[in-house]
């Protein structure tokens, strides 16, 4: 070989070498979650704690909870941790997991322009709300993502009466992503949504959005945890699931959860041994 | 506007901190990429050599779909790549999903056609005044290949350079299988996409600044490395 070859061979074997993948994982579990435990920052406060005290790292999945449960009933996570009550109901009902445990809640807000156009700002009554937001024809920014503040935000819709879906694409705005997306759009075009209060404080590009609606008991959002069942995917980490999934009910995760704040104000509240929770 | 600013302050202040998450992402992202675009070309530049030289029935068909697969959504190949990774898949016995191993097996799918069609187009043209000399010495057709790649290396480059450009700026593939998690899978893109969901406008656009740094650091490396092959390669030659 010349000079120049072994050159470019040795070039090549080099980047080859700094390509390769590196060594094979320690012990972890992959957890399904939501955007919201994630881009409210929760995950990053409440994760180091646990893998400290067991030496299980955590994989955290972000997604809407609709793809959240898909990709645990395809055997692709080890636990699931997510906040809609009917559909995980019916994800134990399945069979995919034994047991759906409560963990903690937080709140939706309705937020909105600060001109508030549709005259909500203040109300209790969060149906009402919508039903004024409707009858303005103001803009309202949604998920449409099937995520867990996506099915809340259909069933205020339909406590209101309205069938929004047919006003979509006009002041009814189906964004098809994530909260903080949802939430750069209705930033974007003055409009309404329905937002989660852990992304809505840790969101920083608020331009005149505020809070028009809060502290309806029906906007209370729960969050629960399932252990993938291991009958129907063999290969599930149970062991290393359940110690997560025990970690997060018992005294010491739940008063993680509590402790987790941004600028002095709790984002969820741990509330595992609330019966029917 | 005021947030591409803010953007480049963001960028130098990263930059000058440099701290272990950053480094961690960037050099994922390079890993990643460059993993995909290594193994992309030991298929992609025999196969666009290969669709260059050889004629046979529907040879034109599948220049055609070559060509036409370098608009291959990047979405669309992290479904099919998830698809065929989730347990519930084929492949799913590998347990890569949710690994970078994932991520390189996506971006290796995505930027095969893009190299492929480049380095085609490229080698074609060198194929025309090769053509009668490799015939007239009675070279075999791998030989032949081989003669027209190593022949041709400076300007498939491009190619290769191409293929690491889409492979680096992609984010749906990688999002999907990848799942974009914290020191894990997290790169330069699901990263920006990330902070972006979070309304971080600066910092995300701080965090593209970089990457279009490194994808010029890259670049000029290679470069680089051409101009300096060249002038060795040039008096062997005469």
């Amino acid at each position: 070989m010349t000079r120049p070859t072994i050159r470019f061979a040795a070039a090549i074997l080099a980047l080859t070498a700094l390509a390769l993948p590196a060594g094979a994982a320690e012990r972890f579990i992959t957890v399904a979650s939501t955007t919201s435990t994630e881009q409210s920052g929760l995950f990053k406060h409440l994760l180091p704690v646990f893998e400290k005290k067991t030496g299980i790292e955590v994989r955290v999945v972000a997604v809407g909870t609709g793809q959240a449960i898909k990709l645990a009933e395809k055997g692709d996570a080890d636990v699931l941790f997510v906040h809609h009550k009917p559909s995980e109901e019916k994800f134990v009902a399945e069979g995919w997991s034994i047991k759906r445990l409560p963990v903690m809640y937080n709140d939706f807000v309705v937020v909105g322009p600060a001109a508030d156009p549709a005259k909500v700002k203040g109300m209790k009554d969060t149906a009402g709300a919508f039903k004024k937001i409707a009858a303005a024809k103001a803009p309202f920014a949604s998920r449409a993502d099937k995520s867990g503040t996506h099915l809340a935000e259909l069933e205020f819709w339909k406590a209101a009466g309205v069938d929004a879906k047919t006003a979509s694409g006009q002041w009814y705005k189906e964004t098809g992503s994530g909260m903080g997306p949802t939430l750069n759009t209705a930033a974007g075009m003055d409009a309404y949504a329905l937002a989660d209060r852990g992304t809505w404080l840790s969101f920083t590009n608020r331009k005149s959005l505020e809070i028009a609606v809060e502290g309806d008991p029906k906007l209370f959002n729960q969050y629960g945890v399932m252990l993938v069942n291991k009958a129907k995917h063999p290969h599930v980490k149970d062991k290393d699931g359940q110690v997560f999934v025990d970690w997060l009910v018992s005294p010491e995760g739940q008063k993680a959860i509590a402790g987790y704040k941004i600028n002095g104000q709790q984002l969820f509240f741990p509330n595992a041994n609330q019966a029917g929770a | 506007m005021r947030e591409i600013a803010e953007g480049f302050a963001a960028a130098l202040k990263m930059i000058a901190r440099l701290d272990a998450d950053l480094v961690q992402i960037v050099l994922l992202s390079v890993r990643v990429s460059l993993s995909a675009v290594i193994l992309a070309s030991l298929v992609a530049l025999p196969l666009g050599a290969a669709l260059a030289v050889f004629r046979f029935p529907g040879r034109r068909a599948v220049v055609v779909l070559v060509n036409a697969l370098m608009g291959l959504p990047p979405v669309v190949v992290g479904l099919v790549v998830y698809l065929f990774l989730s347990r519930s898949g084929p492949l799913g016995f590998l347990g890569w999903l949710f690994t970078p191993a994932a991520m390189i097996a996506a971006q290796t799918v995505l930027v095969i056609p893009l190299i492929a069609a480049v380095a085609r187009q490229s080698i074609a043209e060198l194929w025309t005044e090769y053509e009668d000399e490799l015939r007239s010495l009675g070279v075999g057709p791998l030989r032949t290949l081989a003669t027209l790649i190593w022949d041709g290396r400076f300007a498939l480059l491009t190619a290769v350079l191409a293929g690491f450009g889409r492979a680096a700026a992609e984010v749906g593939a990688v999002i999907m299988v990848g799942g974009n998690i914290a020191h894990v899978t997290r790169v330069m893109t699901t990263s920006i996409a990330l902070e972006t969901a979070k309304g971080e406008l600066a910092l995300a656009m701080g965090l593209g600044i970089l990457l279009m740094a490194i994808s010029l650091a890259v670049n000029i490396a290679a470069y680089a490395i051409n101009e300096a092959a060249r002038g060795r390669a040039a008096p062997e030659k005469a």
